[in-house]
């Protein structure tokens, strides 16, 4: 078996399935950098991001998918789990294996898999989208960290942009270690890395960073929150189902 | 601002406003083309939910909870010994942008008890929603309440800058609105249920031809009805429900469980539970009007004029009609696998797909992520094993409720009025 080790980027990864069609290799896998361990009985192969290549794979993908499924092999690799490699590695022989768009045969389980992990991070995706919570700071910044179970980061970016428009805002994963910035001048999202300082290297900043206001607003919500629920209704199962218990370490009005 | 001052409102007056169930900023689709705050893209975000389990999505507040009528279940009546207070129109906008920008909202959802007249508190309410969109450009979520009664005029500004516009039935009936709220008029609330949804109508048809026509209530009008509170049966709601929907094309209805708040005797006594179960029934039954294409007819008649509150009016109507089963998964019609108990929309489009591949059997339907051990009664599929026998309703209805997670933990809530 050949190992087809890339630098753990979704672009290194449609190389590497370029090069596997290149190569005409049947018995092969494709690793991560960091999870790779040498076999025995097997040779290894370092594939080097190739941006020509990988548009190749990604664009011979479009012309067979909808739009819509072509975005769920992205959102999918984004899940980082262990066997994505392979999983996507089998659904995209299956779909160029095909003449016809393969995408809801879902009495097949690469099909069904796929779908699966996408909506996995679909899900991870909206709940960013709907539990963090921003902090004005002293610059007039609004920011939130987060430690999302999957990477994305990358796709919550459009619906920040459009929302916030008119303010300066970023979001660090604090689990991976970037995030993203917005100037409300430029009107651009950049990519950034902080070396957090220890007091600040937490879901909720400390008071002394924050904005005159911000914990009036955060009391007011929590005030809030707690008005709006009706006691002979509680109903805590159900509270739970739709806020997992590990989301709470994000809502301002889950925090004591 | 004199925060003490402003989060003594806000707990007064979104505890006022809680009773109203409507969460939904869904249904609108306003872009943030002006580089100002906020967006909607239709789909709509819960932010939050409360203990009880309800989303909350939108800042739901009174402006006032002053109010000059005595409608008996409401906590707000001019009779009712509470404190009272009422925000000014700049501390809404203000808390409404503050709060957006947090990340803790997707808008305002704003109503009011009626102080001085219908017109000045309507107004009020309108020059919430146009400082928002105008002073601070904000595109996010607004619902307003039109209060009943109010000038025309006043009501098409609402619709001009809200996504949603309603006004609540509250009563299923005119008997009862008579009844516990004797001040108000039936016609006053059907009136500008006619009037929007005229106005409605006549904007989406502009929009057709011209695009940059003005919005108008995009989002639609929704009523609430309160179940538990007054006599009526579920056959009487839901005729009521049905009736909105397709004269005056109500985006949603929503049906609230009465909460107790009062020793009237005309009402429900404190202590009285929430009719949870029976209002978890009739938002089924809803769901299959709306998007299962059943009539009002086929889920309850006044022959039997209340849901079954141990099984969902689904099943209910699948065990009522056993001689429609069991389907062919691999032939049956789009419409009626949607009627298959256990299978919801995603299901039946996924089993439509699918079967254009291959003959599906028990192995490909397990992996839709439908309730199998429950449509099993009522579907066959490829490579059976066993065939349904022939089955009596009254046996297959205990062998769900027995398979069921929930079966045992139904109490059969006590009607107040049988």
């Amino acid at each position: 078996m050949t190992q087809l080790v890339y630098d753990g980027t979704f672009h290194g990864f449609l190389t590497s399935v370029f090069e596997s069609y290149e190569r005409k290799l049947s018995d092969f896998r494709i690793v991560r950098q960091s999870h790779f361990q040498p076999v025995l009985l097997g040779d290894a192969l370092t594939i080097v991001s190739d941006k020509a290549k990988s548009d190749r794979v990604w664009m011979g993908l479009k012309k067979k998918l909808s739009g819509h499924a072509h975005n769920n092999i992205y959102k999918a690799f984004l899940s980082e789990s262990n066997d994505i490699e392979c999983l996507l590695t089998d659904f995209i022989k299956y779909v160029f294996s095909s003449n016809t768009n393969i995408e809801s045969d879902l009495g097949d389980a690469r099909v069904v898999s796929l779908k699966k992990v996408a909506h996995q991070v679909h899900r991870e995706k909206h709940r960013m989208e709907a539990f963090v919570r921003f902090q004005r700071t002293k610059e007039d910044l609004y920011y939130a960290s987060i430690t999302p179970d999957f990477n994305v980061v990358p796709l919550i970016v459009p619906h920040f942009k459009d929302r916030y428009a008119d303010q300066h805002w970023l979001i660090y994963d604090r689990k991976r270690h970037y995030g993203i910035q917005y100037d409300c001048l430029t009107q651009q999202v950049v990519e950034v890395l902080i070396n957090f300082d220890q007091q600040a290297d937490r879901a909720f900043l400390p008071e002394s960073l924050c904005h005159e206001e911000e914990l009036e607003y955060q009391s007011l919500w929590k005030k809030y929150f707690y008005s709006v629920n009706i006691n002979p209704r509680k109903n805590t199962q159900l509270h739970v189902r739709h806020v997992p218990v590990r989301y709470w370490r994000y809502p301002t009005e889950k925090q004591a | 601002m004199d925060w003490e001052r402003v989060r003594e409102k806000l707990e007064i007056l979104a505890d006022a406003a809680k009773y109203d169930v409507s969460c939904s900023s869904s249904g609108s689709k306003r872009a943030n083309s002006a580089k100002g705050l906020g967006n909607t893209t239709g789909t709509g975000i819960c932010h939050t939910y409360t203990e009880d389990g309800r989303c909350v999505s939108l800042l739901k507040i009174l402006l006032t909870n002053f109010c000059l009528y005595d409608c008996l279940y409401c906590v707000s009546r001019r009779s009712n010994d509470i404190k009272r207070a009422a925000f000014t129109v700049s501390e809404a906008v203000d808390l409404t942008m503050h709060f957006y920008r947090r990340n803790y909202i997707e808008g305002l959802f704003l109503s009011s008890g009626i102080f001085k007249n219908a017109d000045y508190t309507m107004e009020r309410l309108v020059r919430v929603a146009r400082t928002l969109r105008i002073d601070h450009k904000f595109n996010g979520y607004i619902h307003l309440k039109t209060i009943p009664g109010c000038d025309d005029d006043l009501m098409r500004q609402a619709a001009l800058y809200a996504d949603r516009v309603s006004i609540n039935l509250e009563m299923p009936t005119e008997a009862s609105l008579k009844q516990l709220a004797p001040e108000k008029n039936h016609a006053d609330i059907i009136r500008p249920m006619k009037f929007l949804s005229e106005g409605i109508t006549v904007a989406a048809n502009e929009k057709q031809l011209v695009r940059s026509a003005p919005k108008f209530a995009p989002a639609g009008q929704s009523t609430q009805i309160v179940i538990g509170a007054s006599p009526e049966s579920d056959w009487d709601v839901m005729r009521v429900a049905d009736t909105l929907y397709r004269k005056y094309s109500l985006k949603r209805v929503y049906y609230s469980g009465y909460v107790p708040i009062s020793n009237d005797s005309r009402l429900p006594q404190m202590g009285t539970p929430v009719p949870l179960i029976r209002e978890n029934r009739l938002y089924q039954a809803d769901w299959l009007m709306r998007f299962y294409k059943f009539s009002v007819q086929e889920l309850i008649d006044p022959t039997r004029p209340h849901l079954d509150l141990d099984i969902d009016p689904k099943l209910s109507w699948a065990l009522r009609n056993l001689h429609l089963f069991p389907l062919d998964i691999n032939t049956a019609s789009y419409q009626m696998i949607l009627r298959v108990p256990g299978i919801g929309v995603g299901s039946a489009i996924k089993i439509v797909k699918a079967r254009k591949f291959k003959k599906l059997g028990w192995e490909e339907l397990k992996r839709f992520g439908m309730a199998l051990s429950r449509a099993s009664h009522f579907i066959v599929y490829s490579r059976m094993e066993t065939m349904p026998r022939d089955i009596d309703a009254s046996v297959l209805r205990e062998r769900i409720l027995g398979q069921s997670k929930y079966g045992k933990t139904i109490t059969t809530q006590q009607s107040l009025f049988t």
